[in-house]
């Protein structure tokens, strides 16, 4: 039996391995175990319908944004292309599932390595090169990938778009909120297990390593340019995987969605969660899908009131200039993002009421 | 062969103006190594100044240019003070991503003063401004660009390679901490060249705002077709910016003509793809070195 650790006095490591840990005091884990529970059990049932569904859409911007951060966060390098890679992974899943039938199961994890394989594509150029030439490509890859949804018609049907089947995993049917809530929650916290796990081995390391000092890294004998692939491919996997998953949950899909200010979205997730911060990429997909919420109710609220519908206050402005704002003011302020607030609270609240 | 010249004159037209919206940028990338994803917006704002001044406010056309450069110049240092400022001596990807936000936030504001619609401006170009040249004649917009292209052209030529301003805005570009330890003062670097892009994308947003009309979607969009024209001549070089520009036009009109018009707004960006595998640096880009 080992010891249980509970309160440290301190920061303290005896030996390396601990400096892996995931978490510093037991008492992470069981709060965590708690809330994994409590997100399967109470969230679903106590829920309304439209609650579910902005829970649903965080969890699959949250898969999303998991996977930008492993690439931005750890990595250091931009992906502008992210919105395209989930919509790749989107009709990946839709072109298996009407055309070969193929079920969830197969699709979903098909419909990721797409997405990696389109991400290899634009990301092999790049990489060979130092610096953010990353960001430039994926800028390309955004813009070629969008014509090729649209007009790649034998594929993707063009602006007709694609009507899912239903889903189902052994037999299992999946629709409605309910069962969609279990589907991509599950996901979410084996895909959130893998990227934080991924990141204390060797791969993960030589990401952060990277990051920091791409000289230094190299010349520990870390290659660099397959590792920053590697990290691309990667990131674009969870974007497909979100992709897929989106698409079975809205059942009909076209290339409108997948554009640039998808992208920039998400960057803005990862940004204003925490770069370099695995639970900062869910903090992020719950702040920026409430605040499209938010946004949304607010101007709703404002075309009922009549005065402003002459000022033809439009939606999609406004939220791109908050979104904008909300990137501005965290990098200005708090570049480490709301997961490093989340820290200052608990911290402060870790000694209280004897701090000192 | 009527239709092959025709798109030739075009494609080498849209390509001078891509030229001459990309300097702006390649000013800010060269004094800073910052890859400025705001671009189309400064091009945007620079048009929309020049309109209120001269349509709205109805100012005689060259006090309305003036006033508007000015308004461009102060815009740049404003941006540069409140936002680039805090940011000296962070990693890059910071600088990049709070572009990125800028971005975002200038053209939702844009919108959300202006709105969608296509706006244009009056015609106040002087006639002596067209050029015949044997049987073509040249729109007077377009010897406008040539003269602006040009001058600047030889401007930041000289500046970066004789005035001491210039030189240590390659130095803080080259590396930023080395810099600021050698003396040069990288905070009136950043406020220079941020306002010297904003007065020259200014500058080209009312040129491009003349021949398009003013609309906030096709000006960012031209702000980030500046990338394939700059990778294409080489992030580094003016003149490579006008050369790239120049080419990126011709085969954009070029696929627009024979191919297909659809694939014309794609062109640009599969180029890139090709030239980041190719010949990475451009074609008259600096290729860096690294010795350690």
């Amino acid at each position: 039996m080992r010891k249980w650790i509970f309160h440290p006095c301190g920061n303290f490591h005896e030996r390396y391995e601990t400096q892996l840990n995931v978490y510093e005091t037991d008492y992470g884990r069981f709060w965590t175990a708690v809330g994994i529970v409590l997100l399967f059990t109470a969230v679903p049932l106590v829920s309304s319908h439209y609650l579910l569904y902005v829970v649903n859409s965080i969890g699959i911007a949250a898969i999303a944004a998991i996977g930008l951060n492993i690439l931005v966060g750890y990595t250091g390098q931009i992906s502008l292309g992210h919105g395209a890679f989930f919509g790749v992974g989107a009709y990946g899943a839709a072109y298996l599932a009407t055309r070969w039938g193929a079920p969830l199961l197969v699709s979903v994890p098909a419909a990721g390595l797409i997405a990696a394989i389109a991400g290899l594509v634009f990301g092999l150029p790049s990489s060979r090169l130092k610096g953010l030439y990353l960001t430039i490509a994926t800028l390309a890859g955004q813009f070629i990938i969008e014509y090729v949804l649209i007009h790649w018609e034998s594929v993707t049907r063009g602006t007709m778009g694609i009507t899912l089947p239903t889903a189902g995993i052994f037999g299992l049917e999946i629709a409605g909120d309910r069962a969609f809530f279990y589907l991509i929650f599950t996901l979410l916290v084996a895909m959130l297990w893998f990227a934080v796990n991924l990141l204390r081995t060797r791969y993960g390391r030589a990401f952060i390593a990277i990051r920091d000092n791409d000289r230094a890294a190299e010349g520990m004998g870390i290659a660099i340019f397959p590792y920053k692939l590697l990290a691309f491919a990667i990131s674009s996997f969870y974007a497909g995987v979100a992709g897929a998953v989106w698409a079975y949950y809205t059942i009909s899909i076209t290339a409108e969605p997948f554009n640039l200010g998808l992208s920039v979205e998400y960057i803005a997730m990862v940004i204003i969660g925490g770069m370099g911060n695995m639970s900062g990429a869910v903090f992020g997909a719950v702040f920026i899908t409430g605040l499209n919420e938010i946004l949304r109710w607010g101007t709703d609220l404002m075309m009922n009131m009549g005065f402003v519908t002459q000022m033809g206050l439009n939606m999609a402005p406004l939220r791109e200039f908050v979104f904008g704002l909300a990137i501005v003011l965290f990098i200005l302020f708090e570049p480490r993002g709301l997961a490093e607030v989340w820290r200052i609270v608990r911290s402060s609240f870790r000694l209280w009421p004897f701090s000192y | 062969m009527d239709f092959f010249v025709q798109l030739l004159v075009n494609g080498l037209s849209v390509g001078f103006l891509y030229g001459i919206s990309a300097m702006g940028f390649v000013m800010i990338f060269k004094s800073s190594s910052v890859l400025n994803f705001a671009h189309g917006e400064l091009l945007a704002i620079g048009a929309y100044i020049f309109l209120v001044l001269a349509t709205e406010a109805h100012l005689p056309i060259y006090g309305a240019f003036i006033l508007t450069m000015l308004a461009c110049f102060s815009l740049g240092f404003i941006v540069e003070k409140l936002f680039l400022r805090p940011l000296i001596g962070e990693p890059l990807i910071f600088v990049i991503m709070l572009t990125v936000g800028l971005a975002a936030m200038f053209k939702g504001l844009i919108l959300l003063i202006w709105g969608g619609n296509l706006h244009t401006f009056p015609d106040f170009l002087p006639e002596w401004l067209t050029l015949t040249w044997g049987g073509a004649t040249v729109q007077p917009v377009y010897t406008l660009a040539l003269v602006a292209g040009v001058t600047f052209l030889a401007l930041f030529g000289l500046f970066f390679k004789f005035s001491s301003q210039g030189i240590y805005m390659r130095s803080v570009a080259d590396n930023q901490r080395a810099a600021l330890s050698l003396g040069v003062n990288v905070k009136n670097v950043f406020a220079l060249s941020w306002a010297i892009a904003a007065l020259v994308a200014g500058l080209s947003g009312i040129i491009l705002g003349i021949i398009n009309g003013v609309n906030v979607h096709d000006l960012s969009a031209i702000g980030l077709k500046v990338f394939p024209v700059v990778i294409l001549g080489g992030l580094d070089s003016i003149g490579g910016a006008i050369v790239g520009g120049l080419i990126i036009g011709l085969l954009e009109t070029l696929t627009g003509g024979y191919i297909s018009p659809s694939l014309r707004d794609v062109v640009p960006y599969i180029v890139l793809v090709v030239i980041l595998m190719l010949k990475p640096y451009g074609l008259f880009g600096q290729v860096e070195i690294e010795r350690v």
